[in-house]
């Protein structure tokens, strides 16, 4: 049996086409954009594509609006870190509690040099409160951050509609849509949100490369100063072949959205069901409503995801869980705990997320061994017997000394 | 995924003991589905000798919390009540062949476990004696509670004094914010400024012995940590040898079955970490081929 990948909220592989559009500017057109001379003169017009690709998937106005950062990470930073030295006088972020670490971990940072941070809650699918948001929003506010998609749930927030509220606030909008572009319809052009971050590993380019969408005229203050790169809006000698292929890739998600929303969306379906109707004590998590096609997050109770995981990769199935065993201090996922799901459930949440390569058949594989993983890992947990749960988990098992 | 031994691999697919003991007669529970793991150990005990006739356990954790439970009943099987408390969490995990740093909890609690257990075969009551907190220092498997409660019963100042206390720190340095964190906080606490270029407190006499070896000194620690692994290492048919040490770079050849074995790259880790242990500084170990020419033209 082949390896079945389900991660591809994690990463995904580099569509074939996007490595043989990258090639030649490892080897032919390896010159640097800059420079005047055969090596380096397609170089400029294979990034001026890409950037009208790029531009194409987000439905932004002008291809000058995309800068391209070395990942989603780097255009988050520069985003937050923009606004705030744009704005010296603003000293207020407003954020959310389940964003992605390459918001909250800067959020945390600057709250450290006196900044205040508004992380907005969830309910318990995961869903923010818009009145309270509305409340939030003031002329001490420098930027609000919020993310299109969630990356452990696939849980969309209505950032467009947040973008508007925040403009008619005064107040810059950025979202982290790391996890949205491609895999969602968008047409920022009509839309009040200011700035945008996309990495291209999450759509089948290579890693290491990302664009910050800048609306024309917001005000900006580049994190790398140096070289006249992206309008000096991001120096540094171009990644050219990597651009290329987001570019291409970029051409390609959009060619596939239609696809990723009906095949990839019942592939996930498909999968999702029968796990909730195969197996006792699961659920799935975040606003099932309102979701990514590709994304399920599934909540096994009183079984923990590491070991999920372990059995699953035997059978040759790659998924993740938002559980981090790695301290003395086992949290589960911050997303988890802030939907408030139960710590019976919340250590043993499994993340499947799908692309374009999958198919029906692997559905069909993972729902062959899961049943039994699930089944053999409760067998050894203290907190099960035989066919349900122990009564009252938490009181059964009371170690004396808590 | 985690680089997990074959060791922790085997009881993690193939648990020994699951299960409740049927008529136990000793009981020992830790952990709490909150934090994410718990542990439920079933001892049968020989009144007469006190052995341990059998053992099982119930875990809801990670793999490696499953492979140290599965592991644990292996050791204790057929010892004596009073044998099996000398078990440390590091024996656990040695007969795993070792645990990545951010899972040395697992073994712990395996050891937690197992004091719960005799405490309440004997009708003692059993406390836990220690908190754990997020891990900072994965060099050496140090938590920010341990590290906090070194800084404030020893009045410690600056990231280097809690690297003598704690060894955190000590190695790839790369916890250093962390650690400055830590002491930003407590250092506020009782109204001070942390200040990093404060002169390290005066280290008492025991702890300055552990200060900057010698190369001679960390050569000989070396090869004594080395002599103390090699029984295990003969046990699976292999073996190492001490090529050459360069500043913290040990390099050593893995001989018999453990060269060129896939396994050979685990084992290395697996010596690292033990080297990193025992002498309380960051060593990292470079198989003999990696040599830089020229030293190697001189071993
Ligand atoms: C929502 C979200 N934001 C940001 C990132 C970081 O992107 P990158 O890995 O390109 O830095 C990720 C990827 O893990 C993500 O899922
Ligand atoms: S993590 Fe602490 S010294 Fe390496």
């Amino acid at each position: 049996m082949n390896a079945i990948y389900l991660d591809n909220n994690a990463t995904t592989r580099v569509d074939p086409l996007v490595v043989e559009a990258m090639l030649p500017y490892f080897t032919e057109q390896f010159g640097n954009p800059s420079s005047i001379h055969r090596f380096a003169d397609g170089v400029a017009k294979g990034i001026k594509q890409a950037r009208h690709q790029v531009q194409e998937l987000i439905g932004c106005e002008h291809d000058s609006e995309i800068i391209f950062t070395s990942c989603g990470t780097e255009s988050d930073s520069t985003a937050i870190l923009s606004a705030i030295k744009a704005q010296p006088d603003r000293k207020e972020i407003i954020t959310t509690t389940v964003e992605h670490p390459a918001i909250l971990s800067l959020c945390e940072y600057l709250e450290k040099e006196g900044y205040t941070i508004h992380r907005m809650p969830v309910d318990k699918i995961g869903r923010l409160d818009l009145d309270a948001y509305k409340s939030l929003l003031s002329d001490r506010v420098a930027i609000v951050s919020v993310m299109w998609a969630n990356n452990e749930t696939g849980t969309l927030f209505p950032v467009v509609e947040m973008a508007e509220m925040a403009h008619a606030a005064g107040v810059m909008f950025h979202t982290d849509a790391v996890q949205a572009v491609g895999k969602i319809p968008m047409m920022l052009k009509d839309t009040k949100i200011d700035m945008l971050s996309l990495s291209g590993h999450k759509l089948h380019a290579p890693k290491g490369i990302g664009v910050l969408y800048l609306r024309r005229g917001t005000r900006f203050r580049p994190l790398l100063r140096g070289g006249h790169q992206e309008r000096g809006r991001r120096a540094g000698t171009e990644n050219s072949a990597a651009i290329v292929g987001l570019g291409k890739a970029c051409e390609l998600a959009l060619a596939n959205i239609e696809h990723e929303n009906t095949v990839v969306k019942a592939m996930r379906d498909r999968l999702e069901r029968s796990i909730v109707e195969l197996i006792p004590n699961c659920f799935i998590t975040g606003d099932v409503e309102n979701r990514l096609p590709n994304t399920t997050d599934i909540a096994f109770e009183y079984i923990e995801g590491e070991a999920i995981l372990m059995l699953l990769n035997k059978a040759g199935i790659a998924a993740s869980s938002g559980s981090a065993c790695t301290s003395g201090s086992l949290e589960p996922s911050h997303v988890m705990r802030a939907m408030d799901i139960p710590y019976t459930a919340a250590h043993g949440t499994i993340r499947f997320s799908f692309s374009r390569y999958n198919t029906m058949e692997e559905v069909d594989e993972v729902l062959k061994v899961m049943p039994d993983i699930a089944a053999n890992l409760r067998k050894l947990s203290p907190y099960w017997d035989g066919n349900g749960p122990v009564a009252n988990p938490e009181q059964a098992f009371q170690p004396t000394y808590a | 995924m985690w680089d997990y031994s074959e060791k922790v691999q085997e009881h993690f697919f193939n648990p020994k003991n699951a299960g409740a003991v049927a008529d136990a007669n000793a009981i020992g529970e830790v952990g709490s589905i909150s934090c994410g793991d718990a542990l439920r150990l079933t001892l049968r005990v020989n009144e007469e000798t006190e052995t341990i006739e059998d053992a099982g356990f119930q875990t809801f954790g990670c793999g490696s919390a499953i492979a140290s439970s599965s592991v644990l009943t292996e050791i204790i099987k057929g010892l004596t009540l009073d044998e099996a408390l000398k078990v440390t969490n590091q024996d656990i995990a040695n007969e795993l062949d070792g645990l990545p740093p951010e899972k040395m909890h697992c073994s712990v609690m395996g050891r937690e476990a197992l004091q719960a257990a005799v405490a309440n075969y004997r009708g003692e009551e059993w406390k836990d004696d220690h908190e754990e907190g997020a891990l900072i220092c994965k060099c050496f498997a140090i938590d920010a509670v341990m590290i906090e409660e070194m800084v404030v019963a020893n009045n410690l100042r600056t990231v280097e004094d809690v690297t003598n206390f704690t060894k955190a720190g000590g190695g790839c340095a790369a916890c250093h914010e962390d650690i400055e964190g830590i002491l930003t906080k407590v250092l506020a606490e009782r109204g001070e400024k942390f200040d990093p270029n404060a002169a390290p407190i005066e280290v008492a006499a025991s702890a300055k012995e552990k200060m900057p070896m010698t190369n001679l000194q960390r050569i000989k620690k070396i090869e004594e940590v080395l002599d103390k692994l090699r029984p295990q290492l003969m046990a699976d048919g292999g073996n190492v040898e001490l090529v050459e040490v360069i500043g913290n770079t040990a390099y050593v050849n893995m001989t018999g079955a453990c060269s060129g074995c896939q396994m050979a790259a685990m084992t290395i880790g697996g010596i690292q970490q033990r080297l990193m242990e025992e002498l309380g500084e960051f060593i990292k170990v470079v198989p003999a081929s990696q040599m830089p020419k020229a030293a190697a033209a001189g071993a």
